[in-house]
């Protein structure tokens, strides 16, 4: 069993980088993903993960630097948040379509203005459609598992995609929380070397990134759309050997006490582990509740989704990003298409809250839970969401 | 669970304080969480920092309304901020003042469980500096046996590195000048 | 493979990110299928200077085993910077249909 060591969230995060023995970091700081990149560059500076640490002068560099460096077959790492990763929106999705196993921490902060450092999910959700595979993480020790599982997905032959680990700004960046770190034999059991099936060498000249036009670029996407939604039997052996190394499991989603409940929570992120107590205390007061954490954004677990709310009445879906115009938050409107042509769905009650980081206690969460009730109660059929928490609303 | 609320000024080292409480909790065995209240750092503004302890993990992650202790670093904190909000009935205040606990209690009309040290000048004679994190923790300790006090001078020698032996002065010095009014 | 035969390719056969793993197909592509007029040299007014060479941006004009100098018309677009920069206006650009 690996160490258990007590350390801010960020800078466990960035020992999993050097664990992962990364051959290249590219990154441009900005909060709440600072503490990352200043442990990782002193990682470097000091010697103890021999990389290169590339400082360059903005995210649309940092990617364009990691593309390019993924792309002669090194493995490659930089995270960002929010604006960072608007700025280097344009690369983020070139470095899926060229199929490059890049990993990156979202740093989950909400998207200006107003400027706002703090967490939400309205980073995310401006590259739902990338085109990488995109994991929550809901505490620390699940980020450090998952920056080493990112590589083991992102790099497989049969997957050859870039991994987006999400952990909530400040929540989950700037928390001081134990986290059980791998020992160095279970790191090379279960993360081999990176072996590109192309790479850029002068030996063996390829073109990357050529011109598609109308002829050719359907075919080219829906091979990528291929390779995203078939990348999930690979994420499902990822995490079923991490399991069997190092003993903590996961799947595309978490469930807790869903089985005789009639209503369920889902989450995304670290609301989680608070939403988990308010079902056990809710449970105490005699309501028949469960929980659902949303683990695999994308390629989005359909599947386990339909089969987990089969029995189910209510669903209370809690979202932490707001589609401007659109029917709820991100996390509903992907789980009615999910349900759209079940026989008997159950009722849906969306809310949307914690923006900016906003807090949204235990007390909070169990008033969002008697509002979904009185909802079904007067329109089971309910399709309109609320704003939780908000002043006039 | 044991939840602390700390109260300070930015740069004071509030978050440091919280910081040390849970590597002293984790390297105890236990789970040990801490986290400030985010956002920018500003030097001199009023900031909270927040600890938890417990013998289970932690999965909490709101901030906390409701602690069971509640640290003030600076003393003039007390008169500006309501440092008492949501204490628990049973829950204790540790203040940095001059002041005896029976002057203070009078003072700001205070009816908790009380326990003042004089950090201030402890800092100021130990360290040369009015940066009262580490002698608080004293006070903190003295009030409520959270973690050994051994258990800190770990993290403390990690943290502090060559003036860590005038920090943990500083924090043994408030465990024996802490007056406790409960 | 991706602008080689892109009209039969399925969406199966694309090579991982679209790569293109042959290196110089690019020769393989027919420009000058994109020219309305051709240079024509004439020999008499040719001292063999090779200026036309080395000015052609496609790379498309070639030496002959004399000296002279003669466009590959399979690549040749025609666009003249040959006829416009030879010193002894020895190419003429004739239209395609002549």
């Amino acid at each position: 069993m690996g160490k258990r060591i007590g350390l801010e969230v960020s800078l466990s995060a960035a020992e999993a980088v050097k664990m992962a023995n990364v051959d290249c970091i590219a990154a441009y700081p900005i909060t709440p993903q600072t503490h990352i990149v200043e442990h990782l560059s002193e990682l470097v500076n000091n010697g103890d993960l021999d990389a290169e640490f590339i400082p360059v002068e903005s995210e649309h560099s940092a990617m364009s630097v990691c593309t390019g460096v993924a792309a002669v077959g090194a493995r490659t790492f930089t995270c960002t948040s929010s604006q960072g990763l608007a700025l280097m929106n344009e690369i983020v999705h070139i470095a899926a379509s060229m199929r490059l196993p890049i990993v990156m921490i979202l740093a989950n902060r909400s998207m200006s203005a107003p400027i706002s450092i703090w967490n939400d999910h309205t980073d995310v959700m401006s590259i739902r459609d990338c085109g990488w595979i995109q994991v929550f993480a809901n505490n620390g020790q699940e980020v450090f598992d998952h920056v080493l599982f990112g590589y083991r997905v992102g790099e497989s032959a049969q997957v050859l995609l870039p991994v987006m680990i999400h952990m909530d700004g400040f929540i989950l960046t700037h928390v001081i929380e134990p986290v059980e770190f791998w020992e160095e034999e279970q790191v090379k059991e279960y993360l081999p070397d990176f072996k590109p099936i192309y790479a850029l060498h002068p030996d063996r000249p390829v073109t990357m990134g050529g011109l598609g036009g109308p002829g050719i670029f359907s075919e080219v996407k829906v091979s990528q759309d291929e390779a995203l939604i078939q990348s999930k039997g690979e994420i499902l052996s990822a995490w079923k050997e991490l399991g069997d190394v190092v003993g903590r499991h996961y799947h595309p989603i978490e469930t807790y006490k869903i089985e005789d409940a009639e209503t369920i929570f889902i989450t995304q992120g670290s609301f989680g582990e608070t939403v988990s107590l308010v079902v056990d205390e809710l449970r105490d007061e005699g309501e028949s509740v469960g929980l659902i954490m949303n683990r695999l954004w994308r390629p989005f677990p359909f599947e386990e989704f339909r089969e987990a709310t089969k029995g189910a009445k209510n669903l209370v879906v809690i979202d932490r990003a707001i589609s401007f115009g659109g029917q709820g938050g991100p996390l509903a409107i992907e789980l009615r298409s999910a349900l759209y042509k079940e026989k008997n769905q159950p009722t849906f009650a969306n809310f949307i809250c914690g923006l900016a980081s906003r807090d949204v206690t235990i007390a909070d969460f169990k008033n969002i839970y008697r509002r979904a009730m009185e909802k079904v109660k007067e329109n089971p059929r309910e399709e309109d969401f609320e704003y939780y928490g908000v002043r006039g609303k | 669970m044991f939840e602390v609320r700390l109260h300070g000024r930015g740069g004071q080292g509030a978050v440091t304080s919280a910081e040390l409480l849970a590597l002293a909790s984790i390297n105890e065995g236990k789970y040990g969480q801490a986290f400030p209240s985010f956002g920018p750092e500003r030097r001199g503004a009023p900031v909270v920092a927040f600890f938890r302890s417990d013998d289970r993990q932690i999965k909490v992650r709101t901030e906390i309304t409701n602690p069971d202790l509640v640290l003030v670093l600076d003393p003039s904190i007390l008169r500006i901020v309501n440092v008492t909000a949501g204490l628990k009935d049973d829950g204790i205040l540790v203040a940095n003042t001059r002041y005896t606990a029976d002057e203070i209690r009078k003072e700001l009309g205070l009816r908790c469980k009380l326990a003042v040290v004089n950090a201030n000048r402890i800092a100021f004679e130990e360290l040369g500096i009015p940066i009262t994190n580490t002698t608080m923790l004293g006070g903190l300790l003295k009030a409520k046996s959270i973690v050994n006090p051994d258990s800190l001078i770990e993290p403390l020698r990690e943290r502090f590195g060559r003036i860590a032996d005038k920090n943990i002065n500083a924090f043994k010095r408030a465990i024996k000048e802490t007056e406790l009014s409960f | 493979m991706v602008g080689k035969t892109k009209t039969d390719l399925t969406w199966q056969e694309i090579e991982i990110g679209g790569i293109v793993p042959t290196p110089g197909n690019a020769a393989e592509y027919k420009t000058g299928d994109w020219r309305s007029i051709r240079p024509v040299w004439d020999r008499n007014r040719c001292v063999k200077c090779g200026i036309c060479y080395v000015f052609c941006p496609d790379a498309a004009i070639y030496e002959d085993d004399e000296g002279y100098f003669e466009a590959d018309l399979f690549y040749c677009k025609g666009c003249g910077i040959c006829a416009h920069e030879c010193p002894t206006q020895a190419i003429a650009m004739v239209e395609e249909e002549e």
